[in-house]
Order: C-alpha cells, then structure tokens, then sequence
C-alpha cells in the first residue's frame, strides 16, 4: 500500500471526476438506454437553471425549496429542543432513564417513513405532517447524543454544583449543557441529515408543496430531467447543511471540547 | 437511525455500582431494579393507551385505535388479509426486497470498499463519484427508480441498492483503513502473499467495522423499502399502510408500523447473530 504523490492522486481525481460525467455522457448520448429515461448532465443542469425562473407543480424550484426549508427548521428545531433535554435529564436522573428508555427503544424499530399516514391523519398534509415525520426521524441522535454526553461529565463537577446548592434545572443548564455540548452538537449533525432525508421521504408521499413534491410529479409526468434537477437541488442543499454543521461542530469542539 | 444503539452504554453502566442514593430509594429485587421499572413503564403506557381510547374515550377511534380494534385488525388481516394478501404474504413480500436488495449492496459494496482500502490509486478514482453521489439522500432516488423501472420489484431492488451500498463502501474502506500497518508488515517479513494479506490479516482486521457498515445498511434498507412501497407499490407492508391511510383505517396503520418494527428489528438481531459467530473475539 504504498503512498501516492501528490501530483499522481491529483491526477487519478481529476480522471474520475471526468470518468464519472464522461461515462454519464456516454451512455446517455450512445442510444443504449432511451433518451428520455437518462438525460445528460448538461440537460439536467439547463432544466435546474429553468426551473428556478418558471413554475413547476405550482411554483419554481426556490419557493419549493423555501417551502421544504422552513419544514426542515421546524422539524428540526423541535426534535432539538425536546430531544436534547430529554437526553439531558436521562442522563442525570436514572428513574428517568429506567422509565423513557424501554418505550424510546420500541419506537426506534419503527422507520421514520412509517409514520406518515398516522402524521398525516393527525396534522394534516400542509406543514404538519411532514414536519412531525421529520421530528420522528431527527429525535434518536439529538436524544442519545445528549444522554451520552451527560453521562461523560464528571460527576463530581455535578456534586460539587449541588453541594452549592444549585437547583436541578440550573444544574442542567449550567453543568451538563456545557459539558455535554460537543457530544450534542455532533448529534445535530446526524439528526440535520436524518432530518433532510426524512423531509424528502414525507413529500414524496404527501405534500402539496416542497421540493420531494417535484420530483415526484416530475416522475409522474415521465420527465427524468426533472426528477434528476430535483436529485441535484436535494444534494446541494443537504451537502450545505452538512458542511455548515461540520463547522459548527468545530468551533464548538475547539471551544468547550475537553480532552 | 444511523445513530449507535443505547443498550450497550447501558450493559457498560451495569458494570459500575448503583450510586447510593437511588438504590436507597427502591428496594433490590431479585430481577434488575432496571428491568422491573422497564416492565412497568411499557405496562404503565399499555393501561394509558387503553384509558385514553377506551375508558375515558379522549383519543377519538379515527385518530388512534382501542386495544381492542387493534386486536380485531390484527385478525382480519391474518385471517382475510388486507390491500392484497394476508400478514405472512405482504410480510414476506417486504422482507424478501430487503434482503434481495441487501445482499446485492453488501456483494457490490464490500468488495469496492476493500478496492478502495487497499489500492491507494482506486481510492483517488473512485472517491470523486462517491463524494458527488453521495449527499443525495438515498430516499430521493426513488422518484428516478420509478420512472426507469415502474412500480414493480425491481425499482425497490434498485433502490434499496443505492441506499444500503453507500454504509457498506464507507464502512469497509474505513475499517482496511484502520488495520494496524504493524501486523501487514509483520505478515509480509513472514512471507505473506497478497491473496494471504487480504484473506488473513486485512479482512479479518476490518470485519468488526464491516459489520458496523452492514448493520447500518440494513436500517437504510428498510427505511427505504418502507417509503418506497409507500410511494407506488403493488403489494407489501408500506402498501399496506398507504391503503390502511386511504382508507382511514389506523387500527390497520397501526398492526402494518408494528409488523415493520417487528421484522427490522428481527433482521437486526440475525445480523447481530452472525456477527457474533463470525467474530468471537470482538466481544
């Protein structure tokens, strides 16, 4: 296993990013699969770029991007603020613990996706329901990262704060949450991509709105161009949330992370 | 669903003693105090369940069902089936796609993923297409699956592919990756051919990350399986729920959610299992 130079790995990435699209191109352009199952990587970038000035399923692809978006943050959000808590006091609090935890386990096994008809039959198709399957698929890591990052503060630091007389609410806020912090932001990393990936299964199933909406009119209209704008928009977005949270992640490591 | 499980910090806390206080408060039985509160909270939450929809009538039926309706679609769907097939038919429909889809991303992604481990060249080929393809989520392909093949088997195939690929490349590259350079060194001063290398030393160092990789396929592919079948499909447990929503059946919607986290976490346990037998010195 002998070490690349720079140069030689620089090369052999530059070939396979022109591999990936030249291969894409050539099927595509050869005739083996029907034009309009596979389009090319231009025709997919030209249908993104028209997209995002005409109206498609009701709106162009930046409304149904702000659309999905702000479920995305509510889903989100509330998955954070019940999830990280909840963690929190599990970690301090064993009855606790004892009590969340057998049910938390028994409705892991349930996939995210497999919530939509009860999310839909309870809030709706608009906003709601795709918003309670996102919390449904973003509350494990936010939950268990907080209860894991609980339980590595030293409990000494928590007697000490006790035997200062801090009540249970100021020790949560002013002990285990900085503490904990790395722990959780690492968590919201994981939660943000189970969120996004979530958020696209629930509108593909039902919505009337949102970018999963798209795609999945684009593919009943048969227009794989669409479809694959979509895929492209999806990644984009979901690479940029990743990369954002990545550094958060840093910042945060670099300044309450212990060793 | 990616995230580590929490049993295993907990067996790891078993270890430690109790700290005084709580073990003051609650008497020792002869059964773990862990076990005993467990066991009452999921009965705790079974009586609430059926005071909220039975006894008090608070929870209205076309919003969830009583114990009771839950009981009496369980049977119709056993006995009569529901959207298509009975429980053990759309059951079975399910778990064969998972596993069809499953054993083509583990066959296709585990060997790419020693590729990439071993041969520093592959690796710089290949990681282009994996960092381009890989922020789109899995469950984004299936809209593309639908239009190439229908809505039959082989879209969900497809697309169960795709998902659980990606955690089997990645975990397998990383887990070569991670093989102590001493031990391959070691192996080759002692005459090691590649094919030894590989089958005896690299393999068997990176099986404990292998099956970290399988594990977490094996949740994407039901995830994806689910949301799949609840897109288009003919037949199985997500078609199920889509039919048992339209029809505003939740008693249906309920029994069809039980039976997937039935058969995930049964799948997991076998996976479980065969790690074990496969590699008994990780635990």
């Amino acid at each position: 296993m002998a070490q690349l130079s720079p140069l030689e790995r620089w090369v052999l990435t530059l070939l396979g990013t022109i591999g990936f699209f030249a291969i894409w191109q050539g099927v595509a352009a050869s005739g083996l699969v029907s034009h309009n199952a596979l389009p090319t990587p231009a025709e997919v970038l030209a249908t993104a770029w028209q997209l995002s000035f005409e109206p498609f399923a009701g709106h162009t692809l930046l409304q149904h991007l702000a659309a999905s978006l702000g479920r995305f943050a509510m889903g989100f959000g509330l998955a954070a603020l019940v999830g990280v808590p909840l963690g929190l006091a599990m970690g301090r609090w064993r009855l606790l613990d004892d009590i969340v935890s057998p049910i938390f386990e028994m409705l892991r096994f349930v996939a995210p996706l497999a919530w939509v008809p009860f999310a839909a039959l309870w809030f709706g198709t608009g906003i709601g329901g795709p918003v309670m399957v996102i919390f449904a698929g973003a509350l494990p890591p936010c939950l268990i990262n907080a209860y894991r990052g609980a339980k590595l503060v030293e409990p000494r630091i928590v007697e000490a704060a006790q035997v200062l007389g801090a009540s249970g609410p100021r020790i949560m806020a002013e002990v285990l949450l900085p503490g904990s912090l790395p722990s959780i932001v690492a968590g919201l990393r994981v939660s943000a991509g189970l969120a996004w990936q979530s958020l696209i299964g629930a509108e593909l199933i039902v919505a009337s709105a949102g970018i999963g909406y798209v795609m999945v009119q684009a593919q009943s209209n048969l227009a794989p161009s669409i479809v694959m704008a979509g895929m492209l928009a999806v990644g984009v977005i979901g690479l940029a949330l990743d990369v954002a949270l990545r550094r958060t992640e840093t910042l945060v490591k670099a300044r309450w992370g212990q060793a | 669903m990616s995230a580590p499980d929490l049993s295993v910090q907990r067996r790891a806390d078993a270890g430690a003693p109790a700290p005084p206080r709580a073990a003051r408060r609650l008497p020792r039985f002869g059964i773990g105090r862990r076990t005993l509160v467990g066991a009452l909270s999921l009965l705790g939450l079974l009586v609430l369940w059926w005071v909220l929809t039975t006894g008090t009538g608070l929870v209205a039926p076309y919003r969830f069902p009583s114990p009771a309706e839950f009981r009496g679609a369980l049977d119709q769907f056993v006995t009569d089936g529901y959207a298509g097939g009975t429980l053990w038919v759309q059951a079975w429909h399910s778990t064969r796609l998972v596993l069809m889809g499953f054993a083509v991303a583990v066959v296709t992604g585990v060997p790419l993923g020693l590729l990439m481990g071993v041969s520093p060249r592959a690796e710089a080929l290949l990681n282009p297409a994996f960092l381009l393809v890989r922020p789109i989520p899995p469950l984004a392909w299936i809209p593309l699956a639908i239009v190439w093949l229908g809505l039959g088997d082989a879209a969900k195939v497809l697309v169960i592919w795709f998902a659980a690929f990606v955690p089997s490349v990645i975990n397998t590259w990383t887990g070569v990756r991670g093989v102590d350079r001493t031990l391959i060194a070691a192996a080759r001063v002692h005459g090691a051919g590649s094919r030894r290398l590989l089958t005896e030393v690299i393999i068997p160092g990176a099986l404990p990350m292998i099956f970290t990789g399988l594990r977490l396929s094996l949740q994407a592919s039901w995830t994806t399986l689910v949301a799949a079948e609840l897109v288009g499909a003919f037949f199985g447990l997500g078609r199920v729920l889509d039919a048992a929503y339209r029809d505003i059946n939740p008693a249906m919607i309920t029994v069809a959610m039980v039976a997937v986290g039935i058969l995930g976490a049964a799948t997991t346990r076998l996976l479980g299992e065969a790690e074990r037998r496969l590699i008994p010195w990780r635990s």
